[in-house]
Order: structure tokens, then sequence, then C-alpha cells
């Protein structure tokens, strides 16, 4: 392997720096600078591809994970329902 | 800290627009019907703030008189479960204070963005002596491409939970807000009185967290 380091293209932002500014890059809260910096290693880092699209699933099927099949305990709602004909009589 | 009127947030929509003429209306199984459908998930998101289930349990029942008294003043800028969840954090960490069994909101908020945090393990990382130092030194275990069935099967969502259970307080507050209930940063720092940074710290930490778990789980199964 050629080891020209001076003309190797190492990313400005390494992997473990990018991991930790996803969140920001996501909710668009990186500088103008950072941004470019963010998205200059996604272009040449497919590790890094494979990580936000990870983050991207995780944030999607979390949006599945509510609370499903409960119900209320009784009490509470027999509560809230008199409290409901109180304010409604 | 920015306005609530100027979140990207969605608006309530026409569907939610009659529903709320009907609780004006003083129909009851409309009424019903919306605390069969969130009452679940405002019982989760009170007890974090509140030292028990029954003072979580109260919190519930007067935040559903505080949106009948209320009512009339809704003006459709957030989705009608955004203002009844407000209603609700609010109420939540004051009686949370009040109880003073529980530490405020903004002192666990502040713990937990301190100190070293890793998204991903350091090890996993070359070290500062590589040629490429600090870049992935293993192939990142590649799950996110599975069929949609195991993304979203019964044992993933478990999964998540469970990993949304085990995060600190006021990470898993940030995380059942944002990405369960959908709000946005602005929505998430203004209820809880929290910076917006500060906001997505806790928001970092725990979406992390959870990515780790499911490779985790997705590695050990394949």
């Amino acid at each position: 392997m050629n080891d020209h380091t001076i003309t190797d293209p190492l990313p400005e932002l390494a992997c473990q720096d990018f991991v930790e500014v996803v969140t920001d890059y996501l909710d668009g809260a990186l500088s103008a600078v950072d941004q470019q910096r963010f998205e200059e290693h996604l272009a040449i880092c497919e590790r890094c591809v494979a990580y936000v699209e990870q983050i991207r699933v995780t944030i999607a099927v979390t949006g599945r994970a509510g609370v499903q099949g409960e119900a209320l305990p009784a009490e509470l709602r027999d509560g809230i329902r008199d409290a409901f004909r109180n304010w409604a009589g | 800290m920015s306005d609530p009127a100027e979140t990207t947030a969605p608006q309530a929509d026409a569907a939610e627009l009659r529903l709320v003429e009907r609780l004006r209306a003083k129909d009851e199984a409309a009424f019903m019907e919306i605390v069969d459908a969130w009452g679940p998930s405002m019982l989760r998101l009170a007890k974090q703030f509140t030292p028990s289930t029954a003072v979580a349990e109260e919190v519930v029942q007067e935040t559903w008189l505080a949106v009948l008294d209320g009512i009339d003043r809704f003006e459709g800028r957030s989705s009608l479960k955004t203002w009844v969840l407000r209603i609700l954090v609010n109420r939540a960490k004051t009686r949370g204070t009040r109880e003073r069994r529980t530490v405020p909101f903004a002192s666990l908020a502040g713990h937990e963005s301190e100190g070293d945090f890793h998204a991903v393990a350091a090890d996993r990382f070359l070290t500062e002596d590589a040629k490429y130092p600090r870049h992935w030194g293993s192939p990142l275990p590649r799950w996110e491409a599975q069929p949609e069935q195991a993304l979203e099967s019964a044992e993933t969502l478990t999964l998540i939970r469970e990993a949304i259970d085990q995060l600190p307080p006021a990470q898993r507050t940030v995380i059942l807000l944002r990405d369960i209930e959908g709000w946005d940063g602005p929505q998430v720092s203004n209820a809880l009185d929290i910076t917006e940074t500060n906001q997505r710290v806790l928001l970092h930490r725990a979406r992390s967290k959870v990515r780790a778990a499911l490779e985790a789980d997705f590695a050990s199964a394949a």
C-alpha cells in the first residue's frame, strides 16, 4: 500500500467525533463550518454513513415504541369520567 | 428560549378541531376516547417527575380537569395532544417539586449531561497513534437494513422500551417527548425549562444508548 500520508485524504473530522455530533446535525444545530465538515466526512466514510442510518432507524423504531395496549387503572378512569360529568353537569 | 408558537411541530388539523368542538359541546364519548388513547402515555410521562404512581395518577386526573376548564382557550397552534401534554408536564413538575422527594428536573438535566460520554465505546476506534487516529477500528455491525418485520417486531419494541426504562430520568423524559411524542427541540426545552443545548445533549445520550441496545441485540441474534 502506498503510504503517502501527506496526500491521504484524511477527513478533518475523526469518526469518534463524528458520532458525537450526529444529534446536533439531525437537529440542524451545527454551525455552517461544522455542518460542512460533517457532510464532507459523510461523503467519504461508509461506516459513518451506516452509523447515521442506524440512528435514523433507531428514531423511527422508537417512535413506534410508545405505550401500547395498556389501559388506565379502572379507578383512575372512573375518577376522570366523574370529573367530566361534574364539569359538564 | 424560543416562543412555543414558533415551533415547527404540527398544528391542530381539521379532525382535531372537530374533536375540540365536541369537547366544548360536552360530548362524553369524545372525551373518554382521548382519555383512553392518551391516558397511558400521560401516566408514564407524569411518573418521570413524581415520587409515586399515586401522585402521578393525581396529576393525570388534575390535567384532564384543567384541559376541560381551558378548552375554550385552546387556539390550535399546537396539536391538541401536545397542548394536553404540556399542561401535564407543567403540573407534574410543580407537583414533583412540591413533594420535595424528587430532585428538581433542571438539576437532573444538568447532572445527566455532565461528564464524559461515548456514543460508541472508545475501544471501537483506532488510537491516537494510528495512521487514521480515532477512526473506526473495526467494521460497524450492520443491522439497520433488516426487514421491517424484524425492526418493528414486538420483541424489538419491548427491547426499546426496556432500554428507555433504564435511562436516567431526564434523558428518558427527553427521548419520550422527542422520539415517541414527536415534539421538536424548542417544544421540549420550553416545557422542561432547560436550554435547547441541554435538551439536545440529553437526547443524544438517550438515542445513542438505544442504538447501542439495538446493535447488541441484533448482533447477538446474527
